[in-house]
């Protein structure tokens, strides 16, 4: 690993997997609080025309990315909230436009092969004006939490109290999901659009079997994400697979330990009270 | 002006149907109202109304003088939603929840207060949930969540409660400390709207109380007393009354 870090390539891939392994926990918290836990699935698919839009007219599909899925983001967010029944159907249009637009785009623009980079991520191609973005919009997501965090807390537990507590909750609703959305594109080059959600999901679904409260579980799914976003880089170098899908796997495997570990707690809880 | 709730004429439409139709309640300050009905009948309705959690299709409704949507001291105001759990997809402790409670009284950027922290010892304690507070709240049992939702209305030091059926699924003990903690909230001169399917322990502390039948109100002013086998300690409460069946109620 050490003689590996003399590569600049693999040096920004670290920093990029380190700052992915923090920022997309942290928010799936929130979002696994509200009980969203496909939303980043979502913003993923929408993300994509996004990319394809970048690479029909040569400019910075990351950039586009992001703007497509905050725009794509604050959509979702009006649908849930304007339509209630038939939301569901609303906002699987909007996944499937995102990602047909994006692959013809891609494919107008020639570029289908850079495609499948952003589909299932190239986080060892990341240049240095990538990783400036990544961590920009880390450094974003991460105040944001910081800032607005007891708020968002109240949100995402219970819409209704907060709304009882004064807060501006559409304000609210609307940066969280253009937080996730900026999370997405984060995660996009580590793991790929589609599999951005998992990074937000798996590793607080591994930290909630074992932790007690809130805060507990955004540090230990931050830990579990930057384990899984680290080692499984370090692996795919090592075994040379695809980078995206080893870090998924790893959390996964977290997870199912996860799991394991959380039933001889509490089994040993109840026997010794 | 210091009137804690009023609604004048208030009509609440949910998916068409009438939920609500003009019904006019004050609430004044030091109150305990309870609101009670049949399952259906609009309790959840009005006082979710009271706090304009559910839009009106005619009348208004104020908190302290001031419609709810330029409403700004919400301080003030304490709500106990009806939950049959606690909710959230995460854990969180019960003293995470409880501190959750203050965000009212809490700016942006300041963390939590050493005044922050003995309200929310206080709340934990009037509900008797201290020795439960690194606990998660998910895994208490419903009386003990219920508990844990009163205590965060609790933590935020609000001068008027609305407590949706705080004693829902509630076992007798829980429902003993609920009326303990009421009756403290009472003593320091605060208002209360609870809906309520019975009283039980809560009723010698109810002021007036107000019954609704399909979304009006049909009986204001002292708490109907149970009869027959309703009357009976520790009945067990299945059977759904509509007004009608007592007798007296309606004159």
């Amino acid at each position: 690993m050490i003689e590996l870090l003399s590569y600049d390539f693999l040096r920004r891939a670290l920093a990029a997997a380190v700052l992915v392994g923090v920022a997309a926990p942290a928010v799936g918290t929130f979002i696994v609080q509200r009980r969203l836990a496909l939303l980043g699935d979502g913003i993923g698919h929408i993300a994509l025309t996004g990319v394809g839009l970048g690479l029909l007219t040569r400019t910075s599909p990351t950039i586009l990315a992001l703007i497509v899925s905050a725009l794509g983001a604050v959509a979702i967010e009006l649908l849930r909230v304007r339509t209630r029944t038939g939301g569901d159907v609303a906002l699987a249009l909007l996944f499937y436009g995102g990602l047909a637009g994006g692959v013809l785009f891609a494919n107008l623009s020639g570029g289908s092969a850079s495609l499948n980079s952003y589909l299932f991520g190239s986080i060892s191609s990341v240049s240095t004006g990538d990783l400036y973005v990544v961590a920009a919009l880390t450094v974003a997501v991460l105040v944001t939490l910081v800032v607005f965090g007891r708020e968002l807390f109240v949100l995402c537990q219970d819409e209704e109290v907060a709304r009882a507590s004064g807060l501006p909750v559409r304000f609210l609703s609307l940066l969280i999901a253009v937080t996730a959305a900026l999370t997405v594109v984060v995660a996009m080059r580590a793991v790929g659009l589609l599999l951005v959600s998992a990074l937000m999901v798996v590793p607080v679904a591994a930290a909630q079997q074992l932790t007690r409260g809130f805060r507990a579980t955004i540090g230990l799914a931050v830990v579990v994400g930057v384990v899984a976003a680290v080692g499984g880089l370090w692996v795919s170098v090592d075994a040379d697979i695809a980078p995206g899908p080893t870090i998924v796997l790893l959390a996964m495997a977290v997870f199912l330990g996860a799991v394991g570990a959380g039933r001889l707690i509490r089994m040993r809880r109840t026997e010794s009270p | 002006m210091n009137v804690p709730f009023s609604l004048t004429g208030g009509e609440v439409r949910l998916e068409r149907r009438l939920v609500l139709r003009g019904v006019d309640l004050t609430v004044l300050p030091g109150e305990v109202v309870a609101v009670m009905g049949a399952n259906g009948s609009g309790k959840s309705t009005l006082v979710r109304a009271l706090l304009g959690l559910v839009p009106l299709s005619a009348g208004r409704t104020e908190l302290y003088g001031v419609p709810p949507s330029r409403f700004r001291d919400w301080k003030r105001i304490g709500y106990v939603p009806q939950r049959l759990s606690i909710g959230g997809g995460v854990p969180a402790t019960v003293r995470e929840v409880v501190a959750s409670g203050r965000i009212a009284r809490q700016s942006r950027l300041r963390p939590a207060s050493a005044a922050d922290r003995t309200a929310v010892d206080r709340a934990l304690r009037a509900v008797g949930m201290a020795d439960r507070a690194r606990d998660p709240a998910q895994e208490l049992s419903g009386g003990q969540q219920q508990r844990v939702l009163i205590a965060r209305a609790l933590a935020g030091e609000p001068d008027a409660f609305v407590m949706d059926e705080p004693t829902a699924g509630v076992d007798s003990r829980s429902q003993a400390t609920l009326a303990g903690t009421l009756r403290d909230l009472v003593a320091e001169g605060r208002t209360v709207v609870l809906v309520a399917h019975e009283l039980g322990p809560l009723e010698p502390l109810v002021t007036r109380s107000v019954v609704l039948d399909e979304g009006r109100i049909v009986h204001t002013g002292r708490p109907p007393t149970p009869q027959g086998e309703c009357a009976r300690p520790g009945h067990d409460h299945v059977h759904p009354h509509a007004p009608a069946e007592e007798p007296g109620l309606l004159s």
